[in-house]
Order: structure tokens, then sequence, then C-alpha cells
């Protein structure tokens, strides 16, 4: 027999299927189909963990996901451990590693319990007082203890090897919840020919039915009907069933997340099977049959282990064949709570008594009681517990302050009502409303086409519940088009109806009392910090939450959101809707972040732009940098080079002789159409009409505020075709702009835009031997100097595939860029290359391009811009048209601002030892020995070892900076100050006669 | 993950594969050069941000990367319906906006906790 507490006879696990685990080492046995829970209570350990804040004794309060003690960590191997598992949810697998947490250096010793004598320093808020000052001390002193003193779990260290999957899906109705009710709506809406996914968190269908055995439907037993039902709607195809699977999340417009989990239960998984799976669903309607969870009493010292909510009792009694005791006492103000004591008692376990604080319990579980011959105490209350690392008595009182009585115990049930799980609805922007009758919140204003049914609908009978569901089943199915089956009838029965239920705080931990009556167990918030909370001027419920932290982390209010209002309602003298419901986030429990990134990490978290040149590069010795999503070849180094070296023997090489270069990424928008010059005319600042086909210019785009948005050379190729460049990085947002102007404020012009980025493959040849290069491969185009002069593009073959050969230089030397079809891309490159390589020629990458283009002063937008740059701050006003009476950003250019006197504006700055390069994003003073704050002038945007210059060169933003030609400024740093000189920005070749040769 | 209705692919799709582009029926002034600091000032730079009804733009960027506008209640985040670009913006004045039943519960507390 799987542990001592194991009752035969009950139970629905297979005895013959065993598995075994350890808890801290020990080894148990477990039945298959055991939960960490069960198989421990069945081994008669009821201490698991310890408390979050105090360290107390902790065990096992609940039978599903509500459980806010039960935390532990759980391993399949060093890899696959998971910190903070709620026990009751988690499946037993044979060789399971298990471990408590919170607890150093044993779990029934632990050091950290002194938290618990010194529990008057650690009131509600201390984190706000206590630690606020001084400032520095948190982060050496205040953070490291309270994460030592409070954490739970450990995360893992080790990388996940599992692998996750996501899935979307869409269906007529999704169903979350299979209970009763969801099960009921299952039949409805399937019947009537709907598409539905039911899910339910769970291994097996059934919610309450796991432990409510009286329940009969259609004369069958109720646990047998919902199996039956659901492997009846399996069969359908119209319906999918998943059990395991959670859902956690209702988004707008009936997005709901679910997580199935598929393989954390299973002993050998294959590793195939994806650990987890995220579903995202849309359905036309969402039927919420959530259900309800019990609450627990809120008394001295009810968080020994030991006591648990009655229901949960009974589920591990009548699902898994375990009795939590020996000689158990159950305190309720609720009838359920009775059901749990008869069906321990007639399986043989003794019960001590049922204390109700009711002077009134329903008639029926009375006289059940009394034929069962079982003690009832009405009208009175448990006012303290005994027992170190569990349970051991519990003190029974009259209501109103009789004496108290110690009765013996090794279990102590419990049940304040229950709680409708509104979460999903309140997710779903849903507004509860107040029913003062039956003291909960029900859903009240729908805010998406769902509808609730059962328990969490305020639906207590068993026979209404079906009816309700059957009739949201169907109308759901009808209202989503489906016209399907006849009528569902379904005819329920079960022993007893329920009726009681209390909120707050019980006999002896009321106002005025100093107990530890726990109201969230998981943050150890007691009743009495909550009226604290509410002294110190907290009065609103989101405020009361904050203080005492009550409700937040993975309880999410499920078992301490009533009692929380109940008590705060009480001191503040106010009924519980005018204090307000807390908001219900998602999710509704933890999700693994692997199941939310699923596939997208590694080399799949963000995809890799590669050009068509790159595995040339590669063989090559490129080494790559990340722009964008591009890789791009940086440098080339050759054996015994560093990145410095080969730099400067690469800025060398095309200066003296030749480089090739891959301009692949370099955005190409293809502007077509009769209007065309016209549009590009409003997109550009500069004047597109006096531009001939065959000739190019270097244009610069702003937005409407007047500011740069992106630069490019444009050739114009006919009347009615541009081939246009953006940024390599500004692409997508420099077409999504021109698609802007041209559908919604320019529709009248003929013109068609095309981004043809990764269309061509783009290599530039740059360097005093780029033409003797280029001549003998090109067919159809005179690329003499006199035919083809600089800012030229012709169309024509090169290698005997179609090119677009532009004249134009990024260098300042003479050069040309090569547009070839993508996929011809490597092989021109390479023929390019045959040629290049014996003329000494080399290939360079994108740190040699900015050496070279800084040289020349040519800007890089987003390094030498940031978005509050104008045309005239960068000395490109030569660039902006005064002609033109309208372009975008023509009116931002003249915004007081924008035309203000002392602006930043782009100079060169020459440092006075010229080996030192300046650090790209220093800050620049006009004097050093300014006391601080110094006022800072500007900064530099562009800096670098100019290996032609045998200097450093770098540019600036410099407040006025135009005006300060020849100026010495000054570049503080950490242990130096350096002084610079403003110039100019063209460095090399000022007449810029190079671009001509 | 919001559902949005394409006029143009006439299809609702999901919010991914939209772009959403700020307020809509802002004309960009005919004689914009002429224009003053104040009117650029209007035109440019100042929104509304209403709580309730908003007209805004939306670009089916990843289906036919059309530009069209919608109109939306920014409490329930609901379209109340989405028409192409150029169509005049529709008079929705019997449509229910913002109210107390709409309103977030912290806001809803918030007035007392004041
Ligand atoms: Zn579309």
């Amino acid at each position: 027999m799987s542990g001592a507490n194991r009752i035969a006879g009950q139970g629905r696990l297979t005895p013959a299927r065993t598995a075994r685990f350890t808890f801290d080492g020990k080894t148990f046995d477990a039945l298959e189909g055991d939960t960490v829970a069960s198989a421990l209570l069945a081994n008669g350990v009821h201490l698991v963990g310890r408390s979050f804040k105090y360290h107390r004794p902790r065990g096992i309060l609940s039978a599903g996901p509500e459980e806010p003690n039960a935390l532990v960590d759980v391993s399949r191997d060093a890899a696959r451990r998971q910190p903070n598992v709620r026990a009751p949810v988690q499946e037993v697998f044979d060789g399971m590693k298990v471990e408590s947490q919170n607890r150093w250096p044993s779990l029934a010793f632990d050091v950290g319990g002194v938290n618990n004598l010194l529990s008057p320093f650690f009131a509600a808020g201390f984190y706000y007082k206590t630690f606020m000052w001084p400032k520095a001390a948190w982060e050496k002193v205040y953070e490291p203890f309270i994460r030592r003193a409070a954490g739970l779990g450990v995360a893992p260290t080790e990388e996940d090897p599992d692998h996750y999957a996501n899935r979307y899906a869409y269906c007529d109705v999704l169903i979350a919840g299979a209970g009763v009710a969801g099960l009921s709506a299952a039949l409805a809406a399937a019947e009537a020919g709907a598409r539905v996914i039911l899910c339910d968190e769970q291994p097996e269908v059934g919610g309450a039915l796991h432990y409510d055995t009286s329940v009969k439907i259609d004369g069958q037993n109720g646990y047998d009907w919902a199996q039956a039902t659901a492997a009846r709607l399996e069969a359908m195809e119209n319906v999918t069933v998943l059990t395991r699977t959670t859902a956690f999340g209702y988004y707008n417009h009936n997005f709901v997340g679910l997580v199935e989990r598929v393989t954390d239960h299973l002993t050998r998984p294959d590793r195939k099977l994806p650990r987890e799976r995220l579903w995202q669903v849309r359905a036309k309607r969402v039927i919420l049959a959530t259900g309800s969870i019990e609450r627990h009493m809120v008394f001295a010292n009810n968080d020994r282990p030991g006591i648990m909510l009655a229901s949960a009792a009974r589920t591990y009694l009548n699902h898994f064949g375990v009795a939590v005791g020996r000689k158990v006492g159950v305190y309720t103000a609720n009838d359920s709570a009775y059901e749990a004591a008869f069906d321990l008692k007639r399986a043989g376990v003794t019960i001590a008594a049922i204390v109700d604080n009711r002077d009134k319990p329903g008639e029926a579980v009375l006289a059940e009681a009394r034929k069962l011959g079982i003690e009832v105490l009405t009208g009175h209350s448990v006012v303290d517990t005994k027992g170190k690392l569990r349970v051991s008595s519990m003190s029974v009182a009259r209501n109103g302050g009789g004496s108290a009585r110690a009765i013996p115990v090794d279990a102590l049930l419990m049940s304040a009502g229950w709680t409708p799980s509104v979460h999903l609805f309140s997710q779903s922007r849903g507004k509860v409303a107040y029913d003062a009758a039956s003291g909960r919140f029900l859903p009240g204003t729908y805010a998406q086409d769902c509808l609730s049914v059962g328990s969490c609908n305020g639906t207590d009978a068993l026979q209404a519940t079906i009816e309700e569901s059957l009739a949201a089943g169907e109308l759901m199915a009808r209202a989503t088009g489906n016209e399907g089956g006849g009528k569902v009838e379904l005819s329920g029965e079960n022993a007893f109806d329920w009726t009681g239920g209390m909120a707050g705080s019980g006999e002896g931990a009321g106002v005025d009392t100093t107990v530890k009556a726990f109201v969230d167990f998981q943050n150890d918030v007691c009743a009495k910090d909550i009226r604290l909370a509410v002294r110190e001027g907290m009065h609103s419920i989101e405020h009361i939450k904050r203080f005492t932290t009550n409700g937040m982390a993975t309880d999410q209010g499920k078992l301490s959101n009533i009692h929380g209002l109940a008590i705060a309602s009480e001191v503040l003298n106010r009924e519980i809707p005018k204090i307000g419901l807390t908001t219900f986030r998602a999710p509704y429990t933890p999700v693994t972040f692997g199941a939310l990134i699923s596939h997208s990490r590694g080399d799949l978290f963000d995809p890799a732009r590669k050009t068509p040149m790159h595995a040339w590069e590669e063989a090559h010795g490129a080494v790559f940098e990340d722009v964008g999503n591009w890789k791009r070849a940086w440098y080339y180094p050759r054996a015994g080079e560093t990145m410095h070296d080969a730099v400067n023997r690469e800025c060398r090489t095309v200066r003296n002789t030749a480089g090739l270069f891959d301009a692949s990424t370099l955005g190409k928008i293809e502007v077509v159409g009769p209007d065309a010059g016209t549009f590009m005319n409003l997109m550009y600042t500069n004047a597109w009409d006096t531009l001939k086909p065959g000739r190019c210019r270097y244009g610069i785009m702003l937005r409407e505020d007047g500011f740069v948005y992106d630069d490019g050379v444009v050739g114009r190729l006919a009347e009615d075709r541009f081939h246009v460049t953006t940024t390599t990085g500004g692409a997508p947002r420099v077409m999504h702009h021109m698609e802007d102007y041209l559908q919604t404020e320019f529709p009248h012009l003929k013109v068609w835009l095309t981004s043809t980025t990764e269309q061509w493959a783009v290599i530039a040849v740059q360097g005093p031997k780029a033409r003797e290069i280029l001549e003998p491969l090109v067919e159809g185009i005179d690329i003499s100097n006199e035919a083809f002069p600089h800012m030229s593009v012709r169309e024509g073959k090169i290698c005997g595939v179609p090119t677009r050969l532009f004249r134009m230089s990024f260098t300042g030397e003479a050069g040309y860029e090569v547009n070839v079809p993508a996929d011809y891309g490597e092989a021109v490159w390479e023929a390019i290359w045959a040629r290049a390589e014996p003329l000494g020629a080399c290939a360079y990458g994108t740190e040699t391009m900015h050496v070279l283009r800084a040289e020349k002063g040519y800007i890089i937008v987003g390094q030498d811009t940031d978005g509050t740059v104008t045309p005239h701050d960068a000395s490109l006003s030569w660039a902006v048209s005064k002609k033109k009476t309208d372009f975008v950003g023509i009116r931002g250019l003249k915004r007081p601002d924008l035309v203000k006197e002392g602006r930043k504006q782009l100079v060169g700055l020459l440092t006075k030892d010229p080996k030192v390069v300046l650090e790209e994003g220093a800050q620049i003073v006009a004097d050093p020995n300014e006391p601080k704050p110094m006022k800072m002038l500007g900064h530099v945007t562009s800096s670098y070892w100019s290996e032609n210059c045998g200097r450093s060169i770098a540019m600036a933003l410099v407040a006025g900076g135009q005006s300060r030609m020849g100026q010495t400024l000054y570049v503080p740093m950490p242990d130096r100050t350096i002084a610079v000189e403003v110039s100019d920005m063209v460095f090399i070749d000022k007449e810029g006669g190079r671009l001509n040769g | 993950m919001l559902l949005i209705y394409c006029p143009y692919c006439e299809e609702e799709r999901s919010e991914l594969e939209f772009r959403h582009g700020g307020d809509a029926h802002i004309a960009r002034p005919a004689n914009i050069a002429d224009i003053t600091d104040e009117e650029f000032q209007d035109y440019f730079f100042l929104r509304d941000n209403p709580k309730g009804l908003i007209f805004e733009r939306w670009r089916h960027i990843h289906g036919c990367g059309r530009f069209f506008n919608a109109a939306r209640d920014t409490v329930s985040d609901k379209f109340v319906m989405s028409y192409k670009a150029g169509e005049p913006k529709p008079n929705l004045s019997g449509e229910p906006t913002a109210t107390e039943k709409t309103v977030e519960t912290y806001e809803a507390v918030e007035g007392i906790a004041k």
C-alpha cells in the first residue's frame, strides 16, 4: 500500500500502479494519478513548507490551484527543475524529486522561524517604513536581507532543455471549466453543431464531482457521467476537449490564452513532445464555467499543518483514497463541510466534532450528523489551535466569550463558504456586482460576448446549474449560426443543498485582537494587518492590498479577497461594495516563460537577415556586426591583425587602390508613376523636377516638424521612375511614411511604391582603381568619366546579368554601386573580386565605411542626428529647396525654435593631441574649470582614428557650432580633460576632386 | 489582442496585422507653408486623448497595406465601426460613450479613497 493513510476501497486510483518519488531526500511511494499533495498526505506528511514572511510551518491547505502554502521545488533532472510548484496540482511521476522551499537548514528546524518571534517588526507596510533610510543601505543591506529572509523558491540556473509549442485556434464557443456546468454547456453547444473547445485545468474533467460523490446525473454516478460525457464530446468532430489546460487570461475581443501541460505528469516523456502548449484562442462566444473556491475560516493560528479546506479533505478521500487524519475536527459556517465529515466518518475516520459558528445550520445536514453519531457544536467557534509541526488540538468556545475547551485533533477541516471564481470574467473587463443576500461578488455587466454559468455565476443548486448551462450552450451555439440538433436534457440529484457562509474574521480574531489569524497564507497577512492598514489611512481596497500585500502573488484574491474586504468593511463601517474589489489580473495561475515565448529563443528569438554575399564574406574571414536584424561584414581581419590593424589597412587600401563593400542592406524603394516627380518633391526637401533621367541626387527626408527623418541617394531612371535608397535601419519606416502620405494626404497622385530592398544585391566598388576593375565586366554602358560622371545612373548589364549601375560615393573616392538582382549577387561579387584582388584592392566592412565617410563629413542619420536635428543644423541647407512651396517639413522648419540662434549644429572636432580618439557620446564644455553642474554644449556623435589623416577625427553636435570654428572646447572624461578644436567636417580632399577621378 | 475589421479586405483580422496611426480626420493644411505657429501647433502637436469614443487611423500593414479609419471606445476597446480613408467622419453622437458602468474599478474607488 502506498502510504499508511490510504484507505482500502476508497478513491479512484489503481493500487497496482505505483510510482516513487523523493521529498527532501526521503523516498515515498505513490500511486499513478496522485498529486504531490495527495501522495505526501497518504504518507502522513503534512508539513511541506515555511511561510513567506514569518517562516511558520505550513501544510497543504487545498486540493487545487488556489494552494497558497504547499509550494515545492520539483525536478526531473538537473536542468528540468521548477520552483514554486503547487503540490496539489503537480502529478507525481516515477523518479520525481521534490524539495521544500524557504527553509534552512531543514524544514522541521528553520532558523528563519525567528522572524515569527520578531513579527511585531514585520507588521503590514513594514517594507515601506523600516527600510526607508538611508537610501544607500537598500542595495547593500536591506534588499539582500529581505530576499534571503523572504524568498520563495530559487530560480533554476541551467538553460531549459525542453521545448514548448504555440497554437492559434478558432471556435464558435470556448468553455472554460469542465465540471457539471462546463460539460452541460459543451454538450448543448456541440449538439447544436457549434465548434467547441472545452478546457479544464485538472487531469480529468469533473470539477467538483471529484469530491462530491453524492451527485447523480441521469441516474449515473456524477464522476462517471463526467468521464462518459467527455468521451462522447471527444468523439465529436466539432469538439476539442483539453484537460490539464488552464484558461489563464481573457483578453480583448474574446481572445483567451490557454496553457496545456503536456508532459509534466509523464515518467518518460517523448522528447518530441512539447512540455507545454500555449493555445491562443479566438472564440466567437465564451462560456465561463469556472466554479467556485472554498474559503478558509479566519481564526487564531489557523495556519498549522493539518488545517485544510473541507472540500480538499473530501477530494483526498473520495478521489485519492487518502484520509487526511485519524481524528478530524471540522470548523464551519457552511453546510458543505458537513459532507466532508460524513464521508470521512463512513470511511472509518473519527470526527472529533463539527464546530459550527452558526446557531442554525441546515436541517438536513444536522439530521444526517445525528444519524452518523457526529457531535455538532452549533453557536461555537474554534478560537485557537495547538501543535508545532502539525495541529494537535483545537480550542472550542461558545460564541460570545465562553471558556475554551481543547479538543485533540490531528486534522482540522474548515469552510467559510464558497467564493465564485470571477477571475476570467473580471479579466474580460466585465464588472462584478455585489450580491448582498449571499455576500458575494457575481458577474454583473458583461463587456464581451460571454456568459457565466454554474457556481461562478452564483447558481448553487445542481439542477439549476445544469439547466442554466444547457441553455447557455445552446444559446451561444445558435448565436454563432449553428442550427443542428435538438434539445439536450439532463437531470441531476444530490444529497444536500448547501446554505450558509461567512466573510471576515471569526470569534477571537475580531477587532482589538492581535492574534495571528491568517487571511492570506501566501503573503502572511493576518486580520490585524488589514485593520492596521485601515488605521494608517488606507481606505480603498487597492491601497489596502498594496500596503499589506493581501491577495498579491499567485493568490490573486482566490482565498483572501472576500475575507480582506469584510475585515476592512467592518473597521471602516462601510458596506463591502463601497470598498470595491481589486481588479483581477492575468494570469489566473502562474504561466511559465517557456510557454509564453515558445520557439522564440536562441536562433529563433529574432530573424537574422543575411545579404546574398554573406557566405562569401564568411568564407573570407569577415567579422559580422548586427545592424537591426541584418548581419553586416564589419571588417576582414587577416592573420595576426587586430580590428584596428584591419580597419587601418582597409581604409588605406580604398583610398590608394580600391575596395569592395557589400551595401545590399541599404533600403530601396521604387517610386513609379506619372506623378512620381511631384510625389518626390513633396517627400524630400530637394527639388526633383530638375533631376534628369540618368542622374542621381542626395535626398533628405524630414518629418512634418522639420527634423531629419532619413536620407539617401535617389536615382532617376526615367521621367516616371525613381530608385530611392534609404538608411539600412530606416527602410520600413520610410516606406510606411511614404505610404501614409500617398494614401491619406496625396491620394490624387498617380504613384506606386514598391519595397525592393531584398530584390537588389548592391556591390560598392570604391577607389582610384574602381573603374579599371569594373570596365571589362560592364556591357552596354559607357562608364568613362565623361559619359558617366559622378552622380549618374544607367541600366545595362554586368557579367551578363541586368544591372542598375550607379556612379556614386560614400567614401569620397570615385566609386560605383553595382545593383544586380539578388540571386546574382554572389556570382557578380566573385567576378568583380576576381578583377579587384590582383589589382591590390580589398574587401572592406562597415567599420571602414564609417571611417571613410567621416573623413568626408558625410553624416549617418541616427548617429550624427537624433531626431532633433534640422538640415541646417547638419550643414545640409544646400539640399533644401528654396523654390518649392510645399514639402513635408516645410512649415516645421520655420518654427521659432528651429530658426533660433545657438542651436546645436554638426561640426568637426580635432583633438589638440592628434593621437587621442574621443569617445562617442562624450559631453563638450567651453570651460573645463567651471563648477558643477557644468554647461554642456553638446556631444560627440562620431569619432575614429583616421589612418589616412594620420590623426583622430570626430563629429559633434555643438551649440552654435558653426560660429565656433577654430575655438578650443573641452571634453571632460573621468580621468582627464581633452582639449579639442572646432573645425569643419571635411577632413580629406576638401575640394572633392577625388570623386571625379 | 484586438480584432480589427479592415474595410478593404472586408474581414476581421488580428491586431498583429495592423499598425496604429494616431488620430483620424486631421487633414494636412493645403497651405501648410503659410499657416501660423498656433495653427501648426494644433495640426501637428495637440491631440485630445478622449476617454470614450475616438476616431483613429489604422494601417493593415501586414495585410493589404491600406490606411483606414476606425471609431473605437477607449474604455472598452470596442470598435464601433471602421471605414475607408477619405470617407467622411461618421456621426456617432447617438453612440454611448464611456459611462460609469465601463469605468475601471480602481478609478471607481479612487474617489472614495481621496
Ligand atoms: Zn486589409
